[in-house]
């Protein structure tokens, strides 16, 4: 019997036998979703701020709710929210930014498993300023070892920023301990919550970190939308990376006076649609209730788990514990590269991802350099997906026997 | 049933490989690397005094196809020329493996052609 929260994903009708297992990837999107997006092209589908007319008035409001939708699922104030195109994008911008202010001698901590979107920014910073990039180690069961990150965050340290959970291991870090290993040293610190936001409560007053950036996409959502979270008086401090319209209170030619936060961070026409599709995902997730998600999701992933490691010459990359997969397994198969374990399991209508996962120096440290075959869940996976996708598996090690 | 990817030619090269060795003597050698799935090469060439490939050999990492496209390359282009090798088209190459190549898989199977087209300018 098909699973009743597949109806509410559109692709499920148009593609009835989708066995989608990469939801790490991006997330599908509800029907809810889509047609907000096509209330906004259809009904309203003007600027915002600017209009002194009843379209761009509606747009506006809806843009604005979106923001109070979105403070509210992270327990943030609207201000404290910057909307942007994604996670790589509010890294970036927090690169740029926070990068001004180093100097020689200043450390920057990031962990072994970023992605490259939290490792390549701050390599162009390191490069500029000469600032040095730590990397926290992790152990023999794939976590954050808080150990060496005690040695690693040092009074030198002035940024502390990492995934919040691994795309390519599943692994949740420490937050909490090591946000207060780095506010001994006054250092600020960044989630990268790309992959958590859409499994795990995300609390950023509980959390106490200073900026916390995730995408739309993965979180049911559309493209193009992400969210930059800052402390008010953080984001007060930050300055602008990029120009325009929008993000000014006064301009002459010679200079021009900063909007208010998080206007100023808000550049040009935003991703309107984006936004608003953003917020009907997150109202869509709580009409579902994240708790009874991610309820769903712990027992699948433990299924999934189990049946991966009936199979033979299955390798976990990862950690044993089935709880500490945080909707992502990673493994390997001996003897079939990950290319042709996509391959097959594409004839079965599997869709998995394979490779690095953006986090090329994890797999050279891992010594895979084929990667890993990654399978990621989503509110709508089921059981009979995962049994799909081991017979998909079954079907490859036959054929590589 | 037969396979028209996964062909026992093609799983055959995969398991045991042509060619996939490291010379200690060569003319030049190149690494490559497709991004997408990792694969990863380093080959080597040799050529005689006559100007032709005297011995080649293919060392790294990849999929069945991209080891297959080795396999089959440089078992090809022994004992040719220079000339005769860039001659070999992309057709021939995809002509050798003799299988349905997606757009998907197309860097794959060209991996190890590119490879040996870029060291023919190095020669």
């Amino acid at each position: 019997m098909k699973d009743s929260l597949k109806q509410h994903f559109p692709i499920y009708s148009h593609t009835p036998n989708l066995v989608y297992l990469d939801s790490g990837a991006s997330a599908l999107k509800p029907q809810v979703v889509v047609d907000k997006v096509k209330e906004y092209y259809e009904q309203y589908g003007v600027n915002i701020h600017r209009g002194l007319y009843e379209a761009s008035d509606r747009a506006t409001t809806e843009h604005d709710n979106a923001r109070g939708i979105v403070a509210q699922f992270i327990n943030a104030e609207p201000e404290e929210i910057v909307f942007t195109y994604g996670t790589t994008h509010g890294l970036n911008m927090l690169a740029t930014s926070l990068g001004q202010s180093l100097k020689k001698g200043d450390n920057i901590v990031l962990t072994t498993w970023e992605h490259h979107a939290n490792l390549i920014p701050w390599q162009q910073i390191a490069k500029k300023t000469s600032v040095e990039l730590r990397f926290i180690d992790i152990d023999d069961d794939y976590q954050i070892d808080l150990e060496d990150a005690k040695k690693k965050i040092d009074s030198h340290t002035k940024i502390v920023s990492f995934a919040h959970v691994s795309n390519t291991l599943g692994s949740k870090a420490p937050a909490e301990e090591l946000i207060v290993l780095a506010k001994q040293v006054n250092a600020i610190t960044i989630i990268d919550a790309a992959q958590s936001i859409v499994h795990l409560k995300t609390d950023v007053k509980k959390l106490d970190v200073d900026f916390l950036v995730f995408s739309g996409h993965k979180l049911y959502g559309p493209t193009g939308i992400g969210v930059l979270y800052g402390k008010k008086e953080k984001l007060a401090l930050l300055s602008p990376v990029t120009f325009g319209g929008d993000m000014i209170l006064d301009v002459s030619y010679e200079q021009a006076e900063w909007n208010d936060v998080p206007y100023r961070f808000e550049p040009g026409t935003p991703n309107i649609a984006g936004a608003i599709g953003l917020g009907a995902a997150v109202k869509f997730i709580e009409s579902i209730g994240l708790q009874h998600i991610q309820k769903r999701e712990t027992k699948l992933t433990n299924y999934l788990i189990v049946q991966l490691s009936s199979l033979p010459n299955v390798q976990i990359i990862g950690s044993s514990q089935s709880n500490k997969h945080h909707g992502v397994v990673s493994i390997t198969i001996e003897g079939i590269h990950t290319h042709d374990i996509a391959e097959i399991c594409n004839r079965h209508n599997v869709a998995i991802r394979v490779g690095s996962h953006c986090a090329m120096p994890l797999m050279k440290k891992l010594g895979l350099p084929g990667g890993t075959a990654r399978f990621s869940v989503g509110m709508y996976t089921d059981k009979d997906d995962v049994d799909k996708a081991i017979l998909a598996l079954e079907d490859a090690i036959r054929i590589f026997s | 049933m037969d396979d028209l990817l996964y062909k026992d030619m093609i799983l055959d090269l995969y398991k045991h490989p042509l060619n996939k060795k490291s010379l200690e003597l060569f003319t030049t050698e190149k690494k490559s690397h497709n991004p997408t799935c990792g694969d990863l090469v380093t080959m080597q060439i040799l050529f005689d005094d006559d100007g032709r490939v005297k011995d080649i050999g293919h060392q790294g990492e990849g999929c069945a196809i991209s080891q297959a496209a080795l396999s089959l390359i440089t078992d090809k282009v022994k004992g040719l020329t220079k000339e005769q090798i860039v001659s070999i088209s992309e057709e021939d190459m995809l002509a050798m493996l003799g299988i349905p190549i997606s757009h998907a898989r197309m860097k794959c199977a060209l991996l190890g052609w590119n490879t040996l087209k870029s060291m023919m300018n190095e020669v």
